[in-house]
């Protein structure tokens, strides 16, 4: 474990800000160019977790554990999240026969 | 060469990969590997904690629900047509605009000290859980409403309405 936490010490702040940002833009895109509901959500949980990620590189970087409690938390609404989504797409699926976004375009107005 | 930009680049690879795969099951399979990755960068960062919880939670729950969803609609390739090329382009003109904006903002200000772990034990679960229930007590009551009215709900929506015979 000593060798394994010994690599990051090269690794300035910056890098782990940018990964993060690349995969959270990533998570935009998915959510912008994708039809499929479910990918869509998927993305969405994407995004999630390139904000803990980067929550608990900022808690590493200042010594204070509270960064990772808040990554406990989101994860637990992360949970909750995702199941009230799906039963909402499982329950779109079942009134319109599809999973795609713009069947509910009535949704718009 | 360093293990955080070997892992770093696994993960936007697979991230990719996610939105841009044409079956919905291999993209929930290579969120899975995405997920994974994020794991050992946790693991990398010494919060141990976090990289259990990522692992069963995220891994083990979520992504098995999303799985299990997913195969219950029966879908196919031919049920999803895809966006045209022009919202393809112009998604892609704006997600990448987005990282250009954040990564000139970072560059603007310019910070670029490393991360070292100034205490071993932070991320472990004995300290962690020490800050849980002192500090962070009420939030954790409150989460756990959070997830008992999700239950509710998931329930209350995915259930049939009763058919009204008689």
């Amino acid at each position: 474990m000593e060798s394994l936490t010994n690599t990051i010490k090269a690794v300035p702040l910056d890098h782990y800000i940018i990964l993060c940002t690349i995969i959270f833009s990533i998570g935009v895109m998915g959510v912008l160019l994708r039809r499929n509901a479910i990918i869509i959500f998927m993305s969405v949980e994407l995004m999630l977790n390139a904000v803990n990620l980067l929550l608990t590189a900022f808690s590493v970087y200042n010594g204070d554990a509270s960064g990772q409690v808040f990554v406990f938390f989101i994860m637990a609404l992360a949970a909750a999240e995702v199941a009230v989504g799906l039963a909402i797409i499982v329950m779109i699926y079942r009134n319109t026969n599809s999973i795609d976004i713009n069947v509910l375009n009535r949704l718009k107005w | 060469m360093n293990i955080f930009y070997f892992i770093a680049f696994l993960s936007i690879f697979f991230a990719i990969l996610v939105i841009s795969a044409k079956n919905p099951v291999h993209s929930i399979l290579y969120l899975v590997l995405t997920f994974f990755t994020f794991s050992i960068q946790y693991l990398l960062l010494n919060a141990q904690f976090l990289f259990i919880v990522n692992f069963i939670v995220y891994m083990g729950a979520i992504l098995v629900l999303f799985l299990y969803t997913l195969m219950l609609m029966n879908l196919n390739k031919s049920t999803e047509p895809t966006k045209s090329a022009f919202v393809k382009i112009a998604a892609v003109i704006g997600g990448g605009c987005l990282l250009v904006t954040l990564v000139a903002s970072l560059k603007a200000l310019g910070i670029s000290q490393p991360v070292v772990l100034k205490d071993p034990g932070m991320g472990l679960v004995q300290n962690l859980g020490k800050v849980l229930f002192n500090e962070f007590l009420l939030p954790f009551e409150i989460s756990s409403l959070l997830l008992l009215s999700a239950m509710v709900g998931a329930v209350l929506l995915a259930t049939k309405e009763p058919t009204r015979s008689a």
